[in-house]
């Protein structure tokens, strides 16, 4: 090792270092390892897409068109199951939290390799074995498995709910991994205030994954157990209680919702500083609202239920603490624009997902809190507009988030610049295309189409058709940003150390980083936005 | 109040049908003014400074502004206001929605797939339609067949999970006359969009006419009897009888008579007793190409009168 840290080879990178898929299959580098989560993540994210896309075609007119109501059903059921337990789940925490929550602390890797690598390959079963129930008969619950029609349904429910399960093991262990490597792996100077602002997401995310998660394994086993035993927990015909189902499933479901989202604020958070040059605007403040945040999430699972038949004391609770989750979201959206004021902006594609991400969430928070108010959820309440209201939160959050974080540290990743013009136009797509879809489905809920439906009334049309347009938008920006990717990873130029001028420690090693990462151990005397 | 017009306009919520629909336009009114406001202040905010900082060289000097005690406390309390107050507000009509009056007109509601039947207490029966009458309290008592269902009226911004094994209630006060649609909001299958229903909201004397109407449903002939049970039972969702149209079942029409094929590959006459065996027992002998296990028995549900009139009625759809 010694070797190595004195006379490094500046053509020795993570990638070139040892060669073979076998180096890559039994490799324990978090880099490595985070490439591998990104292209499954990629893969599935494709699946997902494509049922998105075939949902939209159906609903492009009213009756059956392209599609039975059953394989609608079957879509819709996909699309939701790959893009939350697949796609966005994993996406930011085990991508880009692999490779770079290590190098922000300054350490050489994750505080448990084999069980990082472990997570992998659990999650890829669970993964397989989801994708393989489409050779099967296919499922048909949505991705919320709500009882009893998750127990009568002929779909192949018990192989997927079996796979959903595992996937949450691997999750699991990837927060564990996380909390591990950030109190016990930091570099000398590197205190828990001066870690990046995206690791404290992160970090806050690792916990709702080890704390909620098994909720979620032990709710899907114990409907695995009534499918294949009989056991009557959930069917009332057994004796079970459908509606305890949903609190179980939500009591993760909703915390959930955080491990999707935490990860994005930690990312826009970086990407405003980087292009603002500028020091984050209450950096305490950020960092202890996503705590906050993960905190109040475990005891607001309630609001997704007020029309379920739960006590009306129970939903005038649950609404009393879901407007405090508010908040700390709010604040958040006030620091992110103060850092922007007096700052050095630059509009390069990574900033212009981060200010699209303030603009989507702006809307998707303030629906939000319409949704938590009691009187106007009821009308709402499994309608578009709260279709819609979660796509704001989650592709319009988490995915521009993604996207954002993905284009900034693509660079450092792979060591090669992509295309930045084409890079921009795919923002335009995806931004507008997004708005062009999702939008309309506010009006559509507020008009009352309940969601879910293959098949609407007339007067639903017009709308439905725009938003099947806008669709078409988001997949033409995708399929550039595939180009984009493959094009930057062929003919790229090469990328510099630090291509943005960013102050934490990731920009500090070459792109991309040496499988230690650091050629000399770091040793860190100030914060991670010193922009002065 | 210009502002209050637009919001309304903006909101392209349904019909108002009655005083609570009305409290909740309100309410989601003055959320949409407050989200305006606030994505004013926020999004304009940004794109204000994104022009204002744009960088400008690549050596600028930008202020290290770490934070500001005053502001944060600022941007915290005052959401945190705005939320409680409506927190409150949404509570106080939410109250209303859930505190069934005394002394309401009671009707049954039972959620099946895919349709909802409706029993009076008189015992006239109706399917996928709840005659009601305007000004009066109405409580809906639901309870579902097999998997959740949810009961939702849009133009009275009512809506409640019907749940197996347990009993759920609506209440509404109707304050205009007309039709307005009913939607299954809760996930239950193939026909889960098709499970549309009918409000009717009509005066007194026509409800009283109606309910006298429908009660005399005995006395009609018997093909006319056997369309009613098959209204009354929803065989209509899945099965056309009017034309040749697939819905979910095979169409019923003009098949008395005829031989048709079985998944089995066996062929069996559309006749009195293939009918009554299908009724009762759906997977015996299934038709070509359609699945088992889609169409719920009908065992004990139906007198033999009832059969006779259903199987009058199917003989008649030519």
């Amino acid at each position: 090792m010694a070797a190595t840290t004195h006379h490094h080879n500046p053509d020795v990178n993570y990638i070139n270092e040892f060669k073979g898929i076998g180096s890559w299959l039994t490799s324990l580098d978090h880099k490595r390892i985070g490439l591998m989560y990104m292209i499954s993540v990629l893969t599935f994210f494709l699946f997902g897409g494509i049922a998105a896309l075939g949902i939209r075609l159906e609903l492009f007119s009213p009756g059956q068109t392209v599609m039975t109501a059953d394989q609608y059903n079957q879509f819709m059921t996909y699309h939701g199951a790959i893009m939350v337990f697949m796609v966005i789940v994993p996406g930011i925490p085990a991508i880009l939290g692999n490779f770079f929550l290590p190098i922000h602390v300054g350490a050489k890797d994750v505080a448990f390799p084999r069980l990082n690598l472990l997570s992998w390959y659990v999650f890829m079963v669970g993964a397989l074995m989801g994708i393989a129930t489409l050779f099967m008969h296919k499922v048909d619950t949505g991705w919320t498995f709500y009882t009893p029609y998750s127990i009568k349904t002929s779909g192949a429910a018990t192989m997927m709910v079996v796979a959903a399960f595992i996937m949450g093991m691997s999750s699991i262990l990837t927060g564990l991994n996380f909390i591990a490597t950030v109190h016990k792996l930091r570099c000398p100077g590197m205190t828990m205030y001066r870690m990046p602002l995206f690791v404290w997401a992160i970090y806050s995310t690792a916990i709702l994954q080890l704390l909620a998660t098994p909720v979620l394994g032990i709710t899907l086993l114990l409907l695995a157990a009534e499918r294949i035993l009989g056991v009557g927990i959930f069917d009332p015909a057994l004796g079970g209680d459908p509606v305890l189902f949903q609190h179980f499933f939500w009591f993760y479901s909703h915390p959930a919702v955080y491990i999707m989202i935490l990860p994005a604020m930690g990312v826009v958070s970086e990407l405003i500083a980087a292009f603002s040059r500028k020091t984050i605007f209450g950096y305490t403040a950020i960092a202890y609202s996503s705590l906050g945040i993960a905190a109040v999430s475990f005891f607001v699972w309630g609001h997704h239920m007020y029309v379920s038949g739960q006590s009306e004391t129970a939903g005038i609770v649950f609404s009393f603490l879901t407007m405090l989750v508010g908040v700390p979201t709010a604040i958040k959206m006030f620091n992110w624009l103060a850092t922007l004021y007096r700052g050095s902006i630059s509009f390069q594609s990574p900033m212009l997902f981060a200010l699209g991400f303030l603009f989507l969430f702006m809307i998707g928070g303030v629906t939000g809190i319409m949704l938590a108010t009691l009187a106007v959820d009821v009308h709402f309440h499994d309608t578009y507009f709260v279709v819609a209201h979660f796509h704001y939160v989650m592709v319009g959050g988490t995915l521009m988030a993604l996207m954002g974080g993905f284009y900034y540290w693509f660079p450092k990743m792979f060591g090669k610049m992509y295309n930045e013009g084409l890079a921009r136009v795919t923002f335009v797509f995806i931004f507008i295309g997004f708005n062009v879809t999702f939008f309309p489905q506010f009006i559509l809920g507020a008009m009352g189409m309940p969601r879910r439906y293959f098949d609407y009334i007339p007067a639903y049309e017009s709308l439905n058709k725009i938003s099947t347009v806008g669709s078409w938008l988001i997949g033409i920006g995708f399929l550039i940003s595939l180009y984009v990717i493959i094009d930057g990873l062929l003919r790229g130029k090469k990328a510099p150390a630090n291509p943005w001028g960013a102050k934490t420690l990731e920009w500090q090693v070459p792109s991309p980083p040496p499988h230690t990462n650091f050629h000399h151990d770091p040793v860190v005397t100030a914060g991670p936005y010193e922009y002065r | 109040m210009m502002w209050m017009n637009v919001a309304r306009a903006q909101s392209l919520m349904p019909t108002r049908g009655t005083e609570v629909a009305s409290q909740v336009s309100n309410l989601y009114s003055f959320l949409l003014i407050v989200s305006f406001i606030a994505s004013a202040i926020l999004i304009g905010g940004m794109i204000f400074f994104a022009w204002k900082y744009k960088r400008k060289t690549d050596n600028d000097k930008t202020p290290y502004i770490s934070h500001s005690t005053a502001l944060e406390f600022l941007w915290s309390f005052i959401p945190l206001v705005i939320f409680l107050g409506v927190f409150v507000w949404g509570w106080y009509v939410y109250h209303q929605m859930r505190d069934m009056p005394k002394d309401a007109l009671e009707i049954h509601v039972v959620g099946k797939q895919w349709a909802w039947e409706t029993q009076y207490k008189s015992g006239v029966k109706a399917s996928n339609l709840v005659v009601a009458p305007i000004d009066t309290d109405v409580k809906l008592i639901m309870s579902s067949n097999d998997v959740i269902h949810s009961f939702y009226v849009p133009s009275f911004r009512i809506k409640q999970d019907v749940v197996p094994g347990r009993y759920t209630a609506l209440w509404f006060k109707a304050n205009k006359l007309g039709e307005f649609h009913i939607f299954c909001t809760e996930y239950c299958g193939t026909q889960h969009s098709g499970m549309i229903g009918t409000m009717k909201i009509v005066s007194r004397e026509d409800y009283d006419r109606w309910l006298e109407e429908e009660s005399k449903v005995g006395l009609l002939p018997l093909a006319e009897r056997g369309a009613k049970v098959f209204q009354v039972k929803a065989c209509a969702s899945c099965h056309s009888v009017s034309d040749a149209v697939v819905k979910v079942g095979p169409s019923l029409w003009q098949r008395f008579g005829h031989e048709e094929e079985t998944s089995s590959g066996e062929k069996v006459m559309f006749d009195e007793n293939y009918i009554r065996e299908s009724v009762l027992n759906p997977n015996a002998k299934i038709v070509k190409g359609f699945p088992s296990n889609v169409m719920p028995s009908f065992q004990g549900q139906l007198s033999e009168v009832e059969m006779a009139a259903l199987i009058e009625y199917l003989k008649g759809l030519k």
